[in-house]
């Protein structure tokens, strides 16, 4: 025991480690903060330790070439011991970080932690959150199969809608002319050694303010900020009811970063690694590419929105909200810190999340895709075969084989980008099933060239079908005499 | 400099030699930096380039297309490096109309460059990502496509298909 006291006395004598951190571990922090919403940015630093110390251990096998790279996660996968453990713990850890650093933002948006004088440490905090998701992005692309390929196309179209410099940020994005390996080259290069580095020093700048400014005390309602009486109202709070920052807040932390890293290691044991799925040989077309879940969301925008507004949308959108991000402490630095009476804060926090989430699930399901094997996967539901004149058989014969099912489903089954077709011919009449076939119109292409006159009866005489029986066809409110005229 | 010369005779020499050293380490280091800049600026920005990447590219005997169809074509970018494994090919839609007219489109969907595909009992070509679908001749049928598929241009020299291409097209520039 003397020992070792003896060593560490040796090491702190040249170090000078105790005189400078001792202050550091257990400075008083507000009894408030000792609580459990204040462990999200601790939680998000754990993974991102776990993220360097996996992402090392994977860069041990993996080769960022573009000829190999596939085979050696494959090799990662199904030949290394714990290799595919690895890329799973690296995979749900990415996802994890992404998910707290949201959280802790949340938690600090509304708990006003970037008004004065934090204002700095927020804006670090927003590059943090953009290093993250440049982070998540650059990864997805390592993992070098169909999805990484064609989100690099989709990152190649946004980068060719730029005006003037299109071409220029294509080339840059890309290190050529296209996708291939010197592309792989450079996000190997961004995703191991530039952004983690950028976050390294950025992280460390974060936890310093922290230090020098004080964990955010619990926000009291009617409590306003004031920039010429708020840092002398905190230091007169932490000396009076303060408590050191170790053991006493760290504990709560100690806890939350334990169990996102267990969680990290269920999930990864759980679901295993993802991918990859698919070479990326580009001539492989019958591919679905789908991104990562924290880019699912912008995915189903990109379908959603009208196409008009779409390279203002792609181009200004990221830029503007960066900007609102980074202006949020100049606008709102001072005032009410509490959520109880920021009314339009709680609203749009609910507003945002709740729009990430509903146009992730939608990119999940992506129900505006054509089902590309749909008219030769899915049979003609029985129901709507059984007592049909041979005329109308033609109709479903002619639905399938024209793909028309890709895009419209029968009996729930098939595409969802066009309208249902059962029941059509109660909304429809003769007259307008023909010219919705022929011309299109309302994202339906027109089919008048592909199809023949007799083809065109075949079907409508089928459409007309689908309708429950009870009911009548669709008729056109003009009185038949009138028609005659 | 006024002040320091009024404080004390005897400061004012050295400070002088040490600022002028300084001055020195400064503007030396800010030359070095220049030297620097230079090459790692003109190796980071090497790939822009302007209207280099074009070149003819073989797509076969036009026998290999028959009249009034559509068919996949693949080729190697003439760009290559030896690295690029299978991100080295390329896939084009090759539509013959009649005798030696011809359509050669870019597999990229010009909304966000996902692969269409064709559809031979449709006559449409389909996208996969989010839902562009364009007519035969490639002009834009629904969806969110701004424009109608990107074109090659082509010719036809002793019974074989060129197109002229090498870089992945955009909205900026189209093949």
């Amino acid at each position: 025991m003397r020992l070792i006291s003896a060593i560490a006395n040796w090491f702190d004598q040249r170090l000078g480690a105790r005189s400078t951190l001792e202050p550091m571990i257990a400075h008083p922090v507000p009894r408030t903060t000792a609580s459990w919403w204040y462990v999200f940015g601790s939680a998000t630093l754990i993974l991102f330790v776990l993220q360097i110390v996996t992402g090392i251990c994977l860069a041990l096998i993996y080769v960022p070439t573009a000829d190999k790279a596939f085979e050696t996660l494959e090799y990662l996968n199904y030949q290394t011991p714990f290799g595919w453990y690895l890329r799973a713990m690296h995979f749900w850890g990415s996802n994890g970080m992404v998910l707290l650093m949201t959280l802790h933002l949340i938690q600090v948006f509304l708990f006003g932690a970037y008004k004065y004088p934090r204002e700095l440490t927020w804006i670090i905090g927003v590059f943090l959150l953009l290093g993250t998701l440049g982070m998540a992005f650059t990864g997805q692309i390592l993992r070098w199969d169909q999805d990484a390929y064609w989100g690099l196309g989709i990152g190649a179209a946004i980068a060719g809608r730029a005006p003037l410099i299109g071409s220029q940020m294509v080339e840059l994005l890309l290190g050529g002319p296209i996708i291939a390996g010197r592309t792989l080259s450079r996000f190997f290069a961004l995703h191991v050694f530039v952004i983690p580095g950028v976050l390294i020093g950025l992280v460390a700048l974060h936890l310093w303010l922290v230090l020098r400014l004080g964990v955010n005390e619990w926000p009291i309602p009617g409590r306003l900020v004031d920039r010429t009486t708020y840092r002398q109202r905190y230091e007169a709070d932490v000396q009076r009811d303060g408590v050191p920052f170790f053991p006493v807040a760290a504990q709560k932390d100690m806890i939350g970063m334990a169990i996102v890293t267990v969680g990290v290691l269920v999930c990864a044991a759980l679901f295993g690694p993802h991918g990859p799925r698919g070479v990326p040989d580009p001539t492989l077309i019958d591919t679905a590419p789908l991104p990562d879940f924290y880019f699912l969301a912008l995915y189903a925008l990109f379908a959603l929105l009208p196409p008009w507004t779409e390279t203002v949308v792609i181009l200004v959108g990221p830029v503007v909200a960066i900007v609102f991000l980074l202006a949020l402490p100049f606008l709102a630095g001072t005032g009410e810190k509490s959520w109880r009476r920021r009314p339009i804060a709680v609203v749009s926090v609910l507003l945002i999340v709740l729009t990430v989430v509903t146009l992730a699930g939608l990119g999940i399901t992506a129900r505006w895709s054509p089902v590309m094997d749909a008219w030769s996967a899915l049979p003609t539901p029985e129901a709507y075969v059984q007592g049909r004149t041979p005329l109308q058989l033609q109709g479903a014969l002619v639905i399938q084989n024209k793909q028309c099912r890709n895009c419209h489903s029968l009996g729930g089954e098939g595409g969802h980008r066009g309208p249902a077709l059962d029941g059509v011919g109660t909304r429809l009449t003769q007259d307008q099933l023909i010219r919705q076939v022929l011309q299109g119109g309302g994202n339906m292409p027109a089919y008048g060239k592909n199809l023949t006159p007799a083809e065109v009866t075949a079907v409508v005489a089928f459409m007309q079908t689908l309708r429950p029986a009870q009911e009548p066809p669709a008729r056109s409110s003009v009185v038949p005499a009138m028609l005659g005229r | 400099m006024a002040q320091d010369d009024a404080n004390s005779e005897v400061v004012t020499a050295p400070p002088t030699r040490r600022k002028f050293l300084l001055a020195v380490g400064l503007a030396l280091n800010a030359v070095v930096a220049v030297l620097v800049a230079i090459p790692v600026l003109g190796y980071l920005l090497g790939p822009i380039r302007r209207r280099t990447a074009q070149s003819w590219i073989l797509l076969g005997p036009i026998e290999r297309f028959p009249a009034g169809e559509t068919r996949l074509a693949t080729y190697e970018n003439p760009f290559r490096v030896a690295w690029d494994g299978p991100t080295a090919k390329i896939a084009c839609w090759v539509r013959r109309l009649e005798g030696e007219q011809f359509q050669v489109f870019a597999i990229n969907c010009t909304h966000l460059g996902c692969p269409v595909r064709w559809f031979a009992p449709s006559r449409l070509f389909m996208c996969p990502c989010h839902g562009g679908v364009y007519y035969a001749d490639g002009s834009h049928a629904s969806g969110p496509p701004p424009l109608a598929l990107y074109e090659y241009d082509y010719q036809i020299r002793d019974g074989q298909l060129w197109v002229q291409g090498g870089q992945i097209p955009t909205l900026s520039e189209p093949v």
